[in-house]
């Protein structure tokens, strides 16, 4: 049995971005979030039985949102991988939705980290084989990776501040993203190192901000306000937690999180009309392109050269400008998916891509530890 | 109670064993004696066939940088971690001292030493070989 095209996502929406403000808590971004979600589907909160969400500031996130919400869900979900988690919690609802065990599925997460002062990751016990070397968590970890990248395939400085610049192109055709003007690669080699090779500009955002998604069954999805975005095909995988132990730090299991989503789908990356990548460093999206079957391994460099991953160029990567240059509020997973669910609406105006069928959203957690892909289409593709 | 077997109670954690041997100059590392893998960070089963019979061993020292990095944070000197893998087949995070952070090389052959760090817990740092 497959669960294919078996539930849609039916309502998608960003709580407030950027920076919102002394005194908001992550809870109040979910309320906003939700409720214009559920605008969005054309649903009521008490139709809402099932409940995803995942967080650094609770511990019992759905507890935490259900009781602020006023949602008494019979099914409750808080996988917590990371910035994937919610990619995961698409697959998770899905399998919910079609076993019978909840119909309308909200996932939904939010983080004030920006207004409250900086970056709030993951608060893990020290881990005594990695904590007394001091690496910075988590931008060291991905700066290992791309040394080796760099080493073993020839990648330069030059190739990863291209995936900056793209995100930032996109980001100037999108009113909701953080940092619109101009950016080279000359502005992104010349700016702070952080952990060589990456400088600050090869540094995602540190925002606030949130959202929601509805999820319900494609039977139900057809009566509702938007057009369904069904899930074709999603896949997981995860091969590690702490750096030191990736098997290889050039490879990562989005090639199985890939290969899963795809075969699920049945699509090959060539039917791919736009991707989402979950770029918290500039390593990041060249790693999934390889992974995620876009290019050879080794070749992710060179195939983000020459603006190929920008506006106009040859595959859309991104559109809303990433957690690189849209928002980056944490965990991104969830903004990355309803970057896809517009772009298959085509309700992204000036940086909509034409005749968007099939949308792959890729999200990553940790450092390159947990890797969710899914596959969204259109009923056309169903 | 004295016929509690060894499954319930182990003399010491892996973590301890590995601080031990560390305090005394040595790198220790687990061998699986069910399949041989050589296995990093200890623990108290092999993540590659699941037995529980894994021996301590000690590792020669000597390894080649993986992966490295130069962290760079406000009024401070950068700092190099690495990742190296040992000779005998096991990985690990670490530092190579006496070089330049940006400096040290993917590929250079480094040699194991220890430092006190931090109220007084040994860490295992790495020289460059023939230094």
């Amino acid at each position: 049995m497959s669960i294919r095209g078996k539930a849609a996502i039916v309502g998608a929406a960003e709580s407030d971005l950027g920076e919102v403000g002394p005194g908001f808590t992550p809870l109040d971004l979910i309320g906003q979030a939700t409720n214009r979600a559920l605008a969005d589907a054309g649903l009521e909160k008490k139709d809402v039985d099932g409940l995803f969400s995942a967080s650094v500031y609770y511990q019992m996130p759905t507890l935490s949102a259900g009781e602020y919400l006023g949602i008494r869900p019979r099914y409750s979900d808080a996988t917590m991988m990371g910035g994937s988690s919610f990619v995961s919690h698409l697959l998770h609802a899905t399998a919910a939705i079609e076993a019978g065990l909840c119909e309308v599925a909200l996932i939904t997460y939010a983080s004030t980290q920006l207004s409250e002062g900086g970056f709030r990751g993951v608060s893990d016990p020290p881990n005594p084989y990695e904590t007394p070397y001091e690496p910075r968590y988590p931008v060291s970890m991905y700066a290992l990776a791309a040394s080796r990248h760099m080493h073993e395939y020839g990648t330069t400085r030059e190739q990863l501040a291209a995936v900056a610049v793209a995100a930032r192109e996109w980001a100037k055709l999108n009113p909701k993203a953080f940092m619109r003007d101009d950016l080279t690669v000359e502005d992104v080699l010349a700016s702070r190192m952080v952990s060589s090779p990456l400088s600050i500009l090869d540094c995602c955002l540190v925002t606030d901000g949130g959202g929601a998604l509805l999820v319900t069954s494609a039977e139900r999805a057809k009566d509702l306000r938007k057009p369904p975005v069904y899930l074709l095909g999603a896949g997981e995988a995860h091969w590690h937690r702490n750096i030191s132990r990736m098997p290889d730090l050039t490879v990562t299991a989005a090639a199985d999180s890939g290969r899963r989503a795809y075969e699920m789908a049945g699509v090959e990356p060539e039917d791919v009309d736009v991707a989402m990548l979950y770029d918290a460093f500039t390593i990041n999206p060249i790693l999934f392109l390889e992974d995620l079957g876009f290019c050879e391994k080794g070749e992710g460099g060179t195939f983000v050269e020459g603006g190929r991953i920008a506006p106009g160029g040859e595959l859309a990567v991104n559109t809303n400008g990433g957690g690189l240059s849209y928002n980056h509020p944490g965990m991104y997973g969830l903004l990355l998916l309803i970057e896809a669910v517009r772009q298959l609406r085509g309700e992204c105006g000036e940086r909509q891509v034409e005749g968007v069928d099939i949308a792959l959203a890729h999200g990553n957690g940790g450092v390159l530890s947990s890797q969710v892909t899914a596959v969204l289409g259109i009923e056309s593709v169903l | 109670m004295e016929e509690l077997s060894e499954e319930m109670t182990s003399a010491e954690a892996p973590a301890v064993t590995y601080r031990r041997h560390l305090k005394n100059g040595r790198l220790g590392y687990q061998c699986c004696a069910g399949c041989s893998a050589a296995v990093f960070y200890p623990r108290v089963l092999c993540p590659v066939c699941g037995s529980g019979a894994l021996e301590w061993r000690e590792s020669a020292g000597r390894g080649t940088v993986y992966a490295t990095t130069a962290v760079h944070s406000r009024n401070r000197d950068p700092r190099n971690v690495i990742l190296v893998d040992l000779d005998e087949g096991f990985r690990m995070m670490s530092r190579v001292e006496g070089v330049p952070a940006e400096e040290v090389e993917i590929g250079a052959r480094v040699r194991f030493e220890v430092r006190q760090g931090a109220e007084d817990e040994p860490v295992a740092v790495f020289v460059r070989e023939g230094s």
